[in-house]
């Protein structure tokens, strides 16, 4: 994928159009619906690159490119920076446009698989699991908002501007920087270290809910174990969430009628 | 509380609804944030981490995956920090009664991300002769279009939510009839079962996640003893 139709200068991208590609990509997911999902987002993004095509804005390949890149296209939000930069790459190579659809259309599972993985299923949780151990020993409302917030995005701003920068750096070749060891065994390493600091972060949360009474606590947290367990065995089956939703709604209507 | 009153309310609602997925996912809508920043509004940020932090344990459940649906904890952790925060003092009941409404402002603003979602492939469909002419601004114009309708989505959420369960959770919360300490147990319970169910759905391919597990739990355990 590395076949380019001509050759040409290779096209820098100025430092203020990279960070107005970067900054765009906190909003890529402005126009996220269920035909084209994010591909609205990715031309958005790309467009400020795009302009440095030959004839520039009125230019009939600013538009072309245009046209590609608002077209279907799915990733996790985060690593879409990758596509955003690859195929602004491609475009300003003149790479054939059978190409840069055939990219499209291999990058989009990738970047979502990898992202959901590394993102959703463990950066989030282990932040979260942060900010409760933090609450759990009693840490002020500032400072556990801070520790969650500047904990997250320092993973979450750094991603962005890599993705990004790793898009446009490797153009076509960017498949590589997916097999990036961070990318590879990260997920495997935060998600050792949330599983631990689980264990010791939801008792610590529900003893400071509750308040006091060490036993009522150590009582109540076993019980919530058990129930954890029950839910786990249901699998996909069941979401704990409107399960609890439904459980809590049963103790108003008791609590009110006895 | 009066529409003036609701007005910041609804507003922070609004701002952190949209973090959920169009701008800028900073995670500012997670609960234990959300709640917290909605307590202090009120004046009370103490209450607000406490209903926040339930929320988080809830909340670890659901993860955006791709195209999944999920409940908008944004401006639902709005509106449980807002409800927990102005009951001050804290009443038998005001903490489960403003965690049933924060979860189903949840489910409710959920759906409203699905209807603005199509609304938004509605409008990309109308604009699709200008897309394939490669108009920059039908794609500037339609990131506009999804960004505001989600601002509008979050805001209305909120205020209908904090209109309804405003008036709900006080009614309720003078008829309860259980004891501070035993509803607190019951919320504790239920929301603290949900997180780790969801964490072993979450981590049980990691090697040895198990044995983490209940090693971080005797740590906790025994910080519990000590502490």
């Amino acid at each position: 994928m590395t076949q380019e139709s001509s050759a040409q200068p290779r096209v820098e991208l100025p430092f203020g159009i990279w960070m107005r590609m970067y900054l765009r990509l906190f909003a890529i997911q402005g126009a996220w619906n269920y035909e084209t999902m994010l591909g609205n987002g990715i031309a958005f993004c790309a467009e400020p690159a795009l302009r440095l095509l030959p004839g520039g804005m009125k230019g009939d390949r600013y538009k072309q490119a245009m046209v590609r890149q608002a077209r279907y296209f799915n990733a996790h939000p985060y690593f879409a920076g990758v596509a955003v930069g690859a195929l602004a790459r491609a475009e300003l190579d003149n790479v054939s446009p059978q190409l840069i659809e055939r990219f499209r259309t291999a990058l989009g599972g990738p970047l979502g698989s990898v992202g959901d993985r590394l993102v959703w299923a463990s950066w989030l949780p282990l932040c979260s699991l942060l900010a409760l151990g933090a609450f759990g020993l009693g840490a002020r409302p500032v400072s556990v908002i801070l520790i969650f917030l500047i904990t997250y995005n320092a993973g979450h701003f750094a991603l962005r501007a890599w993705s990004l920068k790793v898009g446009f750096d490797r153009g076509l070749r960017v498949a590589d920087a997916l097999a990036h060891p961070v990318l590879r065994r990260g997920p495997q390493y935060v998600g050792s270290a949330a599983a631990l600091l689980a264990g010791i972060a939801i008792p610590l949360a529900a003893r400071e809910v509750i308040g006091g009474g060490r036993f009522l606590a150590a009582g109540i947290i076993l019980m919530a174990i058990a129930g954890g367990l029950l839910l786990a065995r249901f699998g996909e089956r069941v979401e704990g969430w409107r399960l609890s939703l439904g459980v809590l709604a049963l103790f108003v209507l008791f609590s009110v009628t006895r | 509380m009066s529409l003036v009153d609701l007005l910041p309310i609804a507003l922070l609602g609004a701002f952190l609804g949209m973090d959920v997925v169009t701008f800028p996912q900073a995670m500012i809508s997670r609960p234990i944030v959300a709640a917290t920043l909605a307590g202090a509004f009120i004046g009370n940020a103490p209450a607000g981490l406490i209903i926040g932090a339930l929320l988080e344990l809830v909340a670890l459940e659901m993860l955006p995956f791709g195209a999944s649906r999920y409940p908008e904890w944004g401006s639902a952790s709005v509106v449980g920090g807002a409800l927990f925060g102005s009951e001050f003092g804290e009443p038998a009941g005001a903490l489960t009664v403003s965690i049933v409404a924060a979860l189903a402002t949840a489910v409710l603003s959920g759906k409203s991300m699905v209807w603005l979602r199509r609304m938004n492939a509605s409008r990309a469909t109308r604009q699709r002769v200008h897309l394939e002419r490669g108009s920059s601004s039908a794609v500037t114009g339609l990131q506009l279009f999804g960004l505001t309708g989600d601002l509008v989505r979050g805001f209305l959420v909120t205020l209908l939510a904090m209109l309804a369960f405003g008036t709900l959770v006080p009614l309720v919360v003078s008829e309860w009839g259980i004891d501070a300490r035993s509803s607190r147990s019951v919320i504790v319970a239920t929301c603290a079962a949900v997180s780790a169910g969801a964490i072993w759905k979450i981590f049980h391919s990691v090697p040895r996640a198990r044995l983490l597990f209940i090693s971080g739990l005797g740590i906790g355990a025994l910080m519990l003893v000590l502490g």
